[in-house]
């Protein structure tokens, strides 16, 4: 009797942990359709770990780079760990989780994350629960994610003790119940591949109207926390043999200040790396505002992010000696597939703007 | 640590593993440094306090315990040589000299947390602190009205000879800081708590099933309802919510403490009740309560008993009582003979006011519950004459009202709790009569209180839940009728009532962290 009671309740236990699974697996965000950058982070671990380069920073990476280019052009394979928002803690934590999955020749920081400090005391717009779990929630568990969640939440995250929400989804989204759509029971237990290697392709062109104008900062100095994190990757670089290129992609918006730039040039000098502020090559690269950037010169679009990747390629080729891999077969092959989807995504993007219009 | 927070759950489940791993002896000492985790988990300054209740309690025990042995012993050897009034002049002193040690302990701890709660208040604070910040400003310390009461019920017990004294000071310090009802109670009898608080427990799987079952029903009584209601409670407290506004108001607000308290006690007697330990019920479903008295035994019950033992008793009983009885009976027939029994009710609701924090709405709350108490016992013979002629009682629909009706009055009381300032409750109060603004039930006011729909579903669909389980509870213990049950429906419901806490309760990002209202006293 006592067995049988036992049995039946380890077998209703089983059954409800894998009913609660199911529940979460439904309520938490899909990002398929909508705010499809919320897709990118885990969209790596699908990926075969033998990249060149790999990029890593805020949307200024993932909208402005295109590895199908950079393959097609100069055969260099590449990925992008870009996210929304992603704040330099992150990818930091990123980039040491990476070197877990293997050791490309270069990796790409964009550095505008430098001008955000730490959690406390960023602004309201800067530090957002929801970024944060855009950026970790696709991380998978290890000692990276967790000392990034450590060190990203936010005030409210820490006193609702939020680790639980990150351990158990279900918790943070127990509530989307009431706003699941068909793309929730759509994407249940599956997903798409929304970007190319990390690139999030927008064909959308709406040019830049006026200058993006801000407010002069009363202190420009870069926080010391961040040259923290900028510092253990440097570290990190070294201690894996993988050259860290420093850029500033040339989005028009938020402003990168003179101020900010010369502290990276001074960064850069100080620490033997290559800093690259495309902001200054916007006429070599040939970016035309009216027609290379989807939302008024904050981001490129798949035009832009062609000649940008094209002129970066050269860059990553010549200058850091980046490997020509289009004679390895294996590698054509998968990258002929990868090319033959982003040229057809491309073409459905464009056929259906074109209806729009 | 919150009952509400991820930690104490975790801290709940490795308790409770831990507790049926180690032998049996050691149940009660892990117990006591669970406690004293959770104590200091609310913060270290505090702790202070909580030893001080601890060692006066466990002195003063201690002491008058000795003096009754010693007495025990005298009489013993003397038995033969002493006459009868020796005998009870002996016991007399002994008595004496215990009281005052039980009121010298009394003193410095009703003295120590009525500096708490009045250190609350501004004036006060400021006085005390030269308005600087100092440990006694910062806030009362964690669960202080309930230790204290059940500490000092305990010296009132001993000092009656009607509890054993704990002499071991360990075992004691448990008693006083057990922590699941150090929240908010119950505040248990000495008798009553120990002999499972002490005792071995053996894994018992119904008994812990049951426990946790109580602690969900618990979660979805303040996660569920009352979590989710809070946030309009403090809406239609805005001075343009009048009239009927008001009458929501109270609703609300009944709806939300029932949730909150009930919901706390239950996690308290749930967990307890998973480790075997055994605490008295604190409310017996009080809003199907027909009339005052009745409801005053349904709803904080543990509050209710320590103040009739410890102050209406003591108070009715004393000497001056007894004379002001006599006086009283001589002029007035009828009623002098319950004149003592007011006196010490004003007194009673005096205190339980006070207990509720140092504030005037706390005083004027109890007062008008004496009021209702005390007018609704002289016109007794008035009701029963008038339930006579029109054979009410025999009418199932006139229980009915009745039970509404004491819900109402209530609730009007109630709402005194919301408003410091006493002239705000008296002015609402008097909008009932004045403003008629029924239009705002359907005018769109109420979706203006930070409600939406959804909202007021699951409120409704939760009180119904809740109403329906209160019916069945009536009619007997639900838990034993459910493990009657095959177990897949047992489990099924289980598993549905987890399913709704975790998806419609109000936690989490974007939710207001909402205390236990009973925190604060």
């Amino acid at each position: 009797m006592k067995k049988k009671s036992i049995a039946i309740f380890a077998a209703a236990l089983a059954i409800g942990l894998v009913l609660l699974w199911l529940l979460q697996m439904l309520l938490v965000p899909k990002y398929m359709t909508d705010v499809r950058e919320g897709a990118l982070i885990a969209e790596y671990y699908e990926e075969e770990p033998n990249h060149d380069v790999v990029f890593i920073g805020d949307c200024e990476v993932y909208e402005n780079f295109s590895p199908i280019t950079l393959w097609e052009e100069y055969g260099i394979t590449s990925y992008i760990r870009g996210s929304a928002q992603q704040l330099i803690w992150q990818s930091y934590y990123l980039m040491e989780e990476t070197f877990k999955y293997e050791t490309p020749d270069v990796i790409v920081f964009n550095v505008l994350s430098m001008k955000y400090d730490t959690p406390k005391s960023t602004g309201s717009s800067s530090q957002r629960e929801a970024y944060n779990r855009m950026t970790l929630d696709g991380m998978r568990w290890s000692d990276s994610k967790v000392n990034s969640i450590l060190a990203s939440m936010t005030q409210e995250e820490r006193e609702k003790e939020a680790m639980w929400m990150y351990l158990f989804p279900l918790l943070r989204y127990h509530d989307r119940w009431s706003e699941l759509t068909a793309e929730d029971f759509r994407y249940w237990l599956k997903r798409d591949t929304v970007s190319h290697n990390g690139y999030l392709m927008q064909v959308g062109v709406k040019p830049l109207e006026d200058e993006h104008v801000e407010r002069p900062l009363v202190d420009y100095e870069f926080a010391p926390s961040c040259y923290e994190y900028l510092d253990r990757m440097v570290e990190l670089c070294k201690a894996h043999g993988t050259q860290l290129v420093l850029i500033k992609a040339p989005s028009l918006s938020p402003v990168w200040w003179d101020e900010w730039d010369q502290q990276m040039v001074a960064y850069a000098e100080e620490n033997d790396l290559l800093y690259i502020n495309f902001l200054n090559h916007q006429e070599e690269i040939g970016i035309d505002w009216n027609t290379d950037t989807y939302d008024t010169g904050l981001h490129l679009n798949v035009y832009g992010a062609e000649k940008l990747s094209s002129y970066f390629g050269r860059i990553l080729s010549e200058e850091c000696g980046v490997a020509d891999r289009r004679s390895d077969a294996g590698l054509s092959a998968l990258w002929a597939e990868k090319t033959a989807a982003y040229d057809a995504q491309k073409a459905e993007l464009e056929a259906a703007y074109a209806a729009q219009k | 640590m919150q009952f509400t927070s991820f930690s104490f759950l975790l801290f709940a489940a490795v308790l409770l593993t831990v507790y049926y791993i180690i032998p049996g002896k050691w149940q009660w000492p892990l117990l006591l440094i669970a406690s004293c985790f959770f104590y200091i988990s609310a913060g270290t300054e505090y702790l202070v306090f909580i030893a001080l209740t601890t060692l006066s309690t466990y002195a003063t025990t201690i002491l008058m315990d000795n003096r009754l042995k010693q007495r025990d012993v005298y009489m013993a050897a003397h038995k033969a040589e002493m006459s009868r009034e020796e005998k009870k002049a002996y016991k007399a002193k002994i008595k004496s000299g215990n009281k005052v040690w039980m009121v010298a302990c009394l003193v410095l701890n009703f003295g120590i947390l009525a500096l708490c709660k009045a250190c609350l208040i501004d004036p006060v604070r400021t006085a005390v602190s030269g308005g600087t910040l100092s440990f006694l400003t910062v806030g009362l310390p964690l669960g202080i009205s309930f230790y204290m009461f059940q500490s000092m019920g305990y010296v009132v017990d001993v000092y009656r000879e009607t509890a054993k004294t704990e002499r071991n000071p360990f075992k004691l310090a448990l008693f006083v800081s057990f922590f699941p009802q150090l929240i908010q109670g119950p505040i248990s009898k000495f008798n009553q708590l120990t002999p499972t608080l002490y005792a071995p427990h053996k894994f018992d799987g119904k008994a812990v099933s049951f426990g946790l079952q109580r602690m969900l029903w618990g979660y979805f009584k303040k996660l569920v309802v009352a979590d989710r209601i809070a946030v309009a409670i403090g809406s239609l407290k805005g001075e343009e919510y009048t009239g009927i506004a008001f009458l929501v108001l109270t609703v609300f607000y009944a709806i939300q403490i029932y949730g909150d308290f009930t919901g706390g006690i239950d996690v308290t007697i749930g967990l307890a009740e998973a480790m075997g330990i055994k605490l008295p019920e604190n409310f017996i479903r009080p809003y199907f309560s027909k009339n005052i008295a009745e409801y005053w035994r349904r709803w904080h019950i543990s509050l209710g008993v320590w103040m009739k033992d410890c102050i209406f008793y003591p108070i009715s009983v004393s000497e001056p009582m007894r004379k002001l009885s006599k006086a009283s009976r001589a002029k007035f027939p009828n009623f002098g003979k319950r004149v003592p029994v007011y006196v010490a009710s004003v007194a009673t609701w005096f205190c339980t006011g006070i207990w509720h924090g140092f504030s005037a709405n706390f005083i004027v709350w109890g007062m008008l519950n004496c009021f209702v108490i005390v007018v609704s016992e002289e016109l007794m013979p008035v009701y029963a004459k008038f339930h006579d002629r029109f054979h009410l009682k025999e009418k199932k629909w006139y229980g009915g009202f009745e039970i509404l009706r004491m819900f109402m009055l209530m609730n009007l009381i109630r709402a005194c709790d919301l408003f410091p300032n006493v002239g705000d409750y008296f002015r609402r109060l008097g909008s009932i009569v004045t403003t008629f603004n029924f239009h705002i039930l359907w005018d769109g006011t109420l979706m203006n209180i930070g409600l939406t729909a959804l909202d007021y579903a699951i409120i409704f669909g939760g009180c119904l839940t809740w109403f329906v389980m209160d019916l069945l509870q009536e009619k007997g213990p639900i838990r034993e009728r459910l493990y009657a049950k095959p177990a897949a429906l047992r489990y099924s419901l289980i598993f549905i009532l987890l399913v709704v806490v975790l998806l419609m309760g109000s936690y989490g990002i974007g939710y207001d962290a909402s205390n236990f209202i009973y925190n604060q006293f």
